[in-house]
């Protein structure tokens, strides 16, 4: 069984650079905040899969937490700190 | 310069409640906080209990009004309970859009099928509460996202081709109506 | 046994939604249609794939697991309450800068 969690991780873990793209070459500041939520969103199930993995999953569990709603908060902040800026999509690069 | 602001027109609030004089919402807001407070520590000693007593004491003392903006009486309850009920269905409409979305985004000619577009629409549900709960559960049904909503409780709403918008308002609607008793 | 075969079964599909979500990230043409993918597949995928490790971990059956699986939960309930949100500000964001949606026969942003 483990090697199949190990598997659902990796695979995982791939989906999260798949999503880089978007983070790092998004047209916009707005696609990048949603590169970035989406790994985060990931990150929190990668967590409880390492717990399990490692057989503490009580410990992990609260870290998973703790990550979600930090990733809440922070994509919170970011889309009240873009809301102000005009013309999204004519950044200069 | 304050002095010469146009006086703003008068809209038609309902008063605010003060949940001053009774003692159920600071109860309730205790009773949550401790099951959290149980959830979260995992460990039952008296040392950690009296502990968790104390904090969930002082936010209740401090917070209560945040979670309850009145004292609570049966409706409150029955609009839990309502509420309870709706989860079951709102679950197996979000799994049944999810997988036409995944069709969505796995078709090879996926510019062909989707067709951006904003609906707008005027809500009859009348409470904060149904309204709030309306709006993420649209947000929560994929394929659409609320965009705004405004005091007339007009709902713009971006959906992401024609299937998933035609069914707005609709039996959403009619179920949250009748979770919160607004019949 | 059982639980074997239910616990796969869940996790295959919330990886399956999962791959959606990023693939549908990678795709679609515009701002507004990426969040539809990004914020809400992930949801239901993670909905599967934290159900199923829940029911994993139940076993053996002792009151520190029941604690876990209902933890677990809690996480499932704090992402569906945050997410909406999330995808909302995000959402209200794009809208008040001004940002034109794609319509049928653009090109792919």
């Amino acid at each position: 069984m483990d090697d199949f969690f190990l598997g659902c991780g990796l695979f995982l873990v791939g989906l999260m650079f798949l999503s880089l793209y978007r983070g790092i070459f998004g047209p916009t500041v707005l696609d990048r905040m949603i590169g970035v939520n989406a790994i985060g969103a990931k990150t929190t199930v990668l967590l409880i899969l390492i717990g399990v993995l490692y057989h503490r999953l009580d410990m992990f569990v609260d870290i998973a937490l703790a990550y979600a709603m930090l990733n809440f908060i922070a994509v919170l902040a970011a889309a009240r700190y873009f809301q102000k800026r005009k013309g999204l999509d004519e950044e200069l690069y | 310069m304050k002095k010469n602001a146009p006086e703003q027109p008068k809209l038609d609030l309902p008063p605010i409640e003060e949940g001053k004089g009774s003692a159920s919402p600071y109860v309730a807001t205790f009773i949550i906080m401790l099951g959290v407070w149980c959830l979260l520590s995992g460990r039952f000693d008296a040392f950690h209990l009296g502990l968790g007593v104390l904090s969930s004491a002082l936010v209740s003392y401090f917070s209560a009004d945040l979670l309850f903006s009145g004292p609570l009486t049966g409706r409150t309850l029955r609009m839990a309970f309502g509420f309870l009920g709706y989860l079951p269905w709102l679950l197996y409409q979000i799994m049944l859009a999810a997988l036409h979305l995944l069709y969505l985004s796995f078709h090879p000619r996926m510019l062909e099928l989707i067709d951006p577009q904003v609906i707008r629409f005027r809500s009859r549900l009348k409470s904060d509460v149904a309204q709030v709960t309306f709006a993420n559960s649209i947000t929560l049904t994929p394929g659409t996202i609320t965009i705004y909503v405004n005091f007339h409780r007009d709902f713009s709403v971006h959906a992401i081709d024609r299937f998933s918008g035609e069914g707005l308002p609709g039996e959403m609607e009619r179920r949250i109506a009748r979770a919160f008793g607004e019949e | 046994m059982v639980i074997a075969v239910i616990v796969v079964v869940c996790l295959v599909a919330g990886l399956i939604f999962f791959a959606g979500g990023t693939l549908g990230l990678l795709r679609f043409p515009d701002f507004y249609t990426r969040l539809h993918p990004a914020g809400k597949l992930d949801t239901s995928g993670a909905l599967l794939v934290l159900l199923g490790l829940a029911v994993y971990q139940l076993f053996p059956l002792t009151l520190g697991s029941v604690l876990t699986g209902l933890k677990l939960m809690l996480i499932v309930v704090f992402i569906f309450l945050a997410s909406p949100t999330a995808t909302h500000a995000i959402v209200d964001a794009g809208f008040r800068a001004g940002l034109e949606s794609w319509k049928k026969g653009d090109p792919r942003r």
